[in-house]
């Protein structure tokens, strides 16, 4: 049931102003900004409710049947889960023949154990996980009453995606999947990020992500050795890769992310991990640094006599659309229009799954935020009406066949 | 009456009441209103939550309620912005009915929301859950919309759908367990088969609310339990389950002062009734201990259990309300 009636004053139809090009979009979007502040408390409840289920990689089913519970309310077609554990539904188009994809990642950072209370002040709402990537599944689930609200219909057909199973080792797998598996013909894609507002990705840098392990076996013998245990050796690790010779053009670099080890303070560490990132403009430098990094752990673990293993669970291959793509170009303008500060940040997030089909894609943020991935994050409220006015407008624009590249 | 049987009978889990479209069309269909009424005393932190999941869900998306009110003890941090912020209307209590004067206490705020709340049900819901779902308020108000003899409807929160054991304990919390249910025990059995008596959530029909006293502190649920049970019996009750409920635990002398103000209210309501005869004058003074640097101290406390009148004595509540 739908009791918010359209306080539609300006229909956002197009008939007879397709001549103006991405102009008729832009003039729109004072009217757009004004208008979305209506959906307030339903995009605020949204939040509160997707933020409060705790959601980590691998165990997202009870936030995407929330999802779903939406989609079914909302009326949308087809509104499923997939044996992937995403949530999808289809709004259907006017014309029918074009298919754009939305998609927000499901998942957090933060275990189920941990205190999801999410609280609401006037200016801005806090808790776990709640600018990533609650308040992008927010926005994903509030879109079908928010263009109801602004009277829009699009041509294409929308397919709304909580994405499950995107961090860590999950490695975009519910997105992979359904890009794999589905037969209908995507025309472009957006992922939306609770933050920042501003951030447009429409590239990937390739990416490699994994684990060094260190394990002490149990006969280890610690009189020859030195006694120094497993957080001494991925020590040796760490101090062997930051002298790997990274290039300046393409530009290359190692993430060494997080790092544990060990039990207490009086017993010798027997295992230690150590997980980063490669990322390089290129290919083939990925795999160069990936192939010095092997040969670290072997010429270590023959030195100390510990199991030391190198593990590669995710990878993005790079790529993506140009800078000069009209969907980048016509995003930047609608930025520009609203006052976005706009960034360019290359990306290893969901637009991957999108590159690897050749499917032009973005990713967008909606507000600003505090704490990323801290139990404190924080989400502004006010700009998130001028990041739903910029998602809209990318909406039409792609919608009316702008962001088309001939 | 039987207690097992009124338990199959009058026991809800909100889960019941999932379709919310039914529950609207047969609220549309009797005509009904119904407010929402949040009492608060520095409550900035949740209200926001409560007030923005309230109005989203159950005004905007499904319109079961007519109106969401915060009725304010005076709150010293920001409680009355935050709420109207996000759109309820906030009154502080001591603005309404000026000419009874003012009194503290949360009772004091339920009474003055009968003058001041439209509906023909209200719902009361505390300001201070942290894990506020809609459920908190159509599990309430879905037995009085389906059942015109059900005139009061309390919740209780019960945890599991599923358990290894054919039996487990359920009830109450301390006070309720120590002190309420006992007396229940004693004075009014069929009484103890309300799950939680002291829940701070509950439903009820104006027709009821606007002729039962209101003790202004600790003992307003209890003396609400006895009054409606005398007045109507117990097929007036409902209960639902509404699982979960997250929110600050009290301490335990904290709960001395509420079990002492509820004590208070039970003794005068069972002398009125005629149950018990004679009491004596009794000490509105609670007296507690602490040890300071290894001496005993005491601590007293004045716990005056204050009443409200029915409204329906209140001459501008008849005027408003044309009670004439």
């Amino acid at each position: 049931m739908l009791n918010m009636k359209s306080k539609s004053k300006k229909p956002i139809h197009h008939e007879g102003t397709h001549h103006k090009g991405i102009e008729e979009v832009i003039e729109l979007l004072p009217y757009i900004q004004d208008a979305v502040v209506a959906i307030q408390e339903i995009l605020l409840a949204n939040l509160v409710m997707i933020g409060e289920i705790p959601a980590p990689t691998f165990e997202e089913h009870r936030r995407v049947e929330f999802i779903q519970h939406r989609f079914t309310e909302s009326g949308l077609q087809n509104s499923s889960t997939d044996e992937m554990s995403n949530a999808l539904g289809i709004l259907p188009g006017t014309e029918g023949d074009k298919n754009i994809l939305i998609v927000a990642h499901t998942d957090t950072f933060f275990a189920s154990t941990v205190d999801h209370t999410i609280t609401v002040y006037p200016e801005f709402v806090s808790g776990p996980g709640i600018g990533d990537n609650a308040l992008g599944v927010a926005v994903m689930a509030t879109i079908p009453m928010l263009l109801d609200l602004l009277d829009i219909q699009l041509e294409s057909n929308l397919i709304l995606m909580g994405a499950s199973r995107s961090l860590g080792r999950g490695d975009l797998e519910g997105l992979r999947f359904f890009l794999s598996n589905t037969v209908i013909p995507i025309k472009a894609g957006v992922c939306i990020e609770g933050v920042s507002l501003g951030r447009l990705s429409h590239d990937s840098i390739g990416m490699l992500r994994g684990e060094i392990i260190c394990t002490v076996p149990e006969e280890y013998d610690w009189t020859r050795f030195g006694a120094v245990g497993a957080i001494v050796t991925i020590n040796e690790v760490i101090n062997k890769i930051l002298m790997i010779r990274l290039p300046k053009r393409p530009r290359s670099a190692i993430v060494l992310g997080s790092i544990e080890g060990g039990q207490s303070s009086n017993t010798i560490a027997t295992n230690a991990i150590l997980r980063f990132e490669i990322r390089s403009e290129t290919q083939e430098i990925g795999q160069e640094i990936y192939e010095q990094m092997h040969d670290i752990t072997a010429e270590v673990s023959s030195q100390t006599g510990a199991e030391v293993s190198l593990d590669i669970f995710a990878s993005r291959r790079p790529g993506g659309i140009s800078f000069s793509h009209p969907l980048a170009k016509n995003t930047r303008r609608i930025m520009r229009a609203l006052q976005i500060q706009f960034h360019k940040s290359p990306s290893t997030s969901e637009l991957s799954a999108f590159i690897d089909r050749n499917i032009p894609a973005i990713t967008v943020g909606i507000s600003y935020g505090e704490h990323k991935n801290q139990i404190n994050e924080l989400v502004k409220i006010e700009p998130m009406f001028t990041g739903l006015a910029q998602f809209i407008g990318i909406l039409l624009a792609i919608d009316r066949g702008y962001c088309d590249e001939h | 009456m039987n207690i097992n049987n009124w338990l199959k009978t009058n026991t809800f889990h909100h889960s019941d009441f999932w379709d919310l479209k039914q529950l609207i069309r047969e609220k549309e269909k009797q005509n009904l209103t119904v407010s929402l009424c949040i009492p608060t005393l520095n409550e900035e932190k949740t209200i926001g939550k409560e007030v923005v999941i309230f109005k989203s869900e159950l005004m905007n998306r499904y319109p079961l309620l007519d109106e969401i009110a915060i009725i304010d003890s005076g709150s010293t941090d920001k409680t009355r912005e935050v709420a109207e912020a996000f759109g309820a209307d906030v009154f502080l209590s001591s603005d309404i009915l000026k000419s009874m004067g003012e009194k503290q206490g949360k009772g004091e705020n339920l009474w003055k929301a009968i003058y001041q709340l439209k509906g023909e049900i209200i719902v009361y819901i505390d300001a201070d859950i942290k894990n506020i779902h809609p459920r908190f308020v159509y599990g309430l108000l879905a037995p009085l919309i389906y059942q015109p003899q059900i005139k009061y409807v309390k919740a209780f929160y019960d945890r599991p759908l599923a358990s290894s054991q054919g039996i487990r304990p359920s009830g109450g919390g301390r006070v309720t367990e120590i002190l309420i249910r006992p007396l229940f025990s004693l004075f009014f059995p069929e009484l103890t088969a309300i799950i939680q008596p002291l829940s701070g959530e509950y439903a009820v029909r104006r027709e009821i609310l606007e002729n039962i006293p209101f003790p202004i502190g600790y003992g307003v649920e209890t003396s609400h339990l006895i009054d409606v049970y005398h007045r109507c019996g117990m097929d007036a009750f409902a209960q639902t389950d509404l699982d979960k409920r997250v929110h600050r635990n009290q301490h335990t002398r904290d709960l001395g002062k509420m079990a002492f103000g509820i004590l208070q209210t039970f003794l005068s309501r069972v002398e009125s009734l005629g149950i018990l005869h004679d009491l004596p004058e009794l000490t509105n003074t609670l007296r507690q201990f602490h040890v300071k640097d290894n001496v005993f101290e005491e601590e007293v406390h004045d716990i005056v259990e204050e009443e409200r009148p029915p409204m329906i004595e209140v001459p501008q509540y008849r005027k408003k309300f044309n009670r004439n």
